[in-house]
């Protein structure tokens, strides 16, 4: 059998409780995630793609249940300290690096994670050639550009640059909230090839929101379709393969999905 | 006349560029209004007022001034990260307590040092000898302190520990997914702002010679304008250290203000030419971003 990676069990979440707007997210969530598996979630606006990874990530606390990841449970346990696990890709593409400091300086702040951050230099030289033939792999044209401020980085340029960073030191467990949604076709595609790539060569088990539902089908081991706070299908493996789009929107046609772009 | 007029200017201008460059780290690089300046500045006069006055060492006191800005700018960044008090309200509340803190260490409102107390401008009194050139010794003394905090400052940006201040002030986002806890470096940043702020008071303590626990009001609006001019004038000088434009910013201020100042307008005048020289920079400095940006679109 094999190891179990993260593990939401009995999971509640109600939102403004005891007020007039109160909603019931999750009343007993559960969702188990195996060691190498790379999980597309999918799922309807308000269906609690988003929030499960702010409980998994520990920005938003759970009502109750637990959370366990890698065998360690981390209820209370608070976001920077849970962060040492896990990796994680924003939707906004300015949220992943820091815009008035260089990519290189970006790079060299996110290979000292996990280390102290104390009082030696902090651009890394030795790993220059390194982090040159990380960006080279992107196709964009960074790796001449190590100097150039990460704020003046489109936002597909940014998000890959953001992914990389957060992959540099490989976490347990990878989270990607809709980190495509806000990119054009051509960069969302280039984003997504590039996640493909890394996340299987470092082998690193990933849990991907997604509105692009072809993004859902098209990538990872395994597909997670949410709605209402629930999940209504989970498919991977041979049964995932066998799948194409139009079996997805039949199962969920009633619901609201952005199918591809 | 002249040669005297801006010697005072580079005295001055030096001295609170110390307190400026501690404001540009919470303005520009933490985004932090921090109102604490005002108490600082202050702080530091008062530490080193008590301290020289009774016979210690000048340049003891300025590490203590130093240390006491640290301690305050901590308290101003633990009202904030763990009381979760906004932060212009935080700054407020360091500042007003300082106001009794600074009256209590020296004991009255306001006090000189005799002339015979030994600061660090009389122990270098004729370092160049005692002909024409020694004025300029005030001015070399300051100058050595200034560039010592200006290099510190610069070397610690370009640390590992530095680069987590300037990410938490650019995307407090990404500091957590590196795992650090960005409260914790925001009051590492304030204390350093605030130590640089002291360090500062403790340096025009011995080189004014009093105490007067008003002393401090403006401090921060004076701090922001040179900050301002240093990073919009002075940015597009290549190869030029924002911080040494922040230097730059508090001369051409002080030069400012002691221009008015030996053109008439009265001494009461300065706080609102103050504010005005500061609403006009920030007016200019819209118009050059507006301009620039203006600029970047039709080349787009």
């Amino acid at each position: 059998m094999c190891r179990k990676m993260l593990e939401l069990s009995d999971i509640h979440k109600t939102f403004n409780r005891g007020t007039i707007d109160e909603k019931v997210l999750f009343s007993g969530f559960n969702l188990t995630i195996e060691d190498g598996e790379f999980v597309g979630v999918i799922g309807s606006n308000g269906s609690g793609k988003t929030t499960m990874l702010n409980i998994i990530s520990g920005d938003v606390a759970a009502d109750s249940g637990s959370v366990i990841l890698d065998g360690v449970k981390m209820n209370g346990m608070k976001n920077f300290k849970r962060a040492k696990k896990i990796g994680r890709v924003f939707q906004n593409p300015s949220m992943g690096t820091c815009p008035s400091m260089t990519i290189w300086e970006n790079m060299s702040i996110a290979d000292n994670k996990g280390k102290t951050y104390d009082l030696s230099f902090g651009l890394n030289r030795q790993r220059k050639d390194f982090y040159r033939s990380q960006l080279e792999l992107l196709g964009l044209g960074l790796e001449n550009r190590l100097s150039a401020p990460a704020g003046s980085l489109s936002g597909g340029q940014r998000q890959a640059l953001a992914l990389i960073m957060a992959t540099m030191i490989r976490p347990d467990l990878l989270l990607l909230d809709e980190h495509t949604a806000a990119l054009d076709p051509k960069s969302s595609d280039t984003v997504m090839m590039l996640t493909e790539k890394i996340v299987r060569e470092k082998n690193i088990t990933t849990l991907m929101v997604t509105h692009n539902l072809r993004h859902a089908v098209e990538y990872g081991t395994r597909a997670v379709m949410m709605h209402e706070g629930g999940i209504i299908m989970d498919v991977s493996g041979e049964e995932k393969k066998n799948k194409s789009i139009s079996d997805y929107l039949k199962v969920f046609n009633e619901i609201s999905i952005e199918c591809g772009n | 006349m002249i040669e005297g007029l801006i010697i005072g200017i580079l005295e001055q201008g030096l001295i609170y560029g110390i307190m400026a460059m501690g404001v540009y780290i919470t303005y520009t690089i933490l985004d932090f209004p921090d109102l604490s300046v005002d108490g600082t500045f202050p702080l530091g006069i008062a530490v080193c007022f008590v301290m020289v006055n009774h016979g210690l060492s000048p340049w003891l006191a300025l590490i203590a001034a130093f240390a006491a800005g640290c301690a305050a700018g901590m308290f101003t960044g633990l009202f904030n990260v763990k009381l979760k008090i906004r932060n212009l309200l935080c700054g407020i509340l360091t500042m007003t307590a300082l106001y009794s803190v600074n009256y209590g260490i020296v004991g009255k409102a306001s006090d000189f040092l005799s002339m015979d107390t030994t600061t660090i401008f009389s122990q270098t009194e004729f370092l160049f000898g005692n002909g024409h050139m020694a004025m300029y010794s005030k001015l070399a003394v300051i100058l050595v302190i200034t560039l010592a905090a200006k290099f510190a400052l610069d070397w610690y940006m370009r640390t590992k520990s530095g680069f987590l201040l300037r990410s938490v002030g650019d995307n407090e986002g990404l500091v957590v997914t590196l795992a650090k806890n960005p409260g914790t470096i925001k009051i590492i940043g304030l204390a350093i702002a605030n130590g640089l702020v002291s360090l500062a008071g403790a340096v025009y303590c011995q080189y004014g010679r009093a105490f007067n626990v008003g002393s401090g009001t403006g401090t921060v609006v004076m701090g922001l304008a040179a900050v301002i001019i240093g990073t919009t004038v002075f940015r597009k000088v290549k190869f030029m250290r924002i911080t040494t434009g922040v230097l730059l910013g508090m001369v051409v201020y002080k030069a400012c203000i002691s221009v008015a100042l030996a053109a008439g307008l009265p001494a009461q005048n300065t706080n609102l030419m103050i504010t005005l020289l500061f609403i006009a920079t920030l007016v200019i400095n819209e118009f050059v971003l507006k301009k620039r940006k203006a600029g970047v679109s039709k080349n787009a």
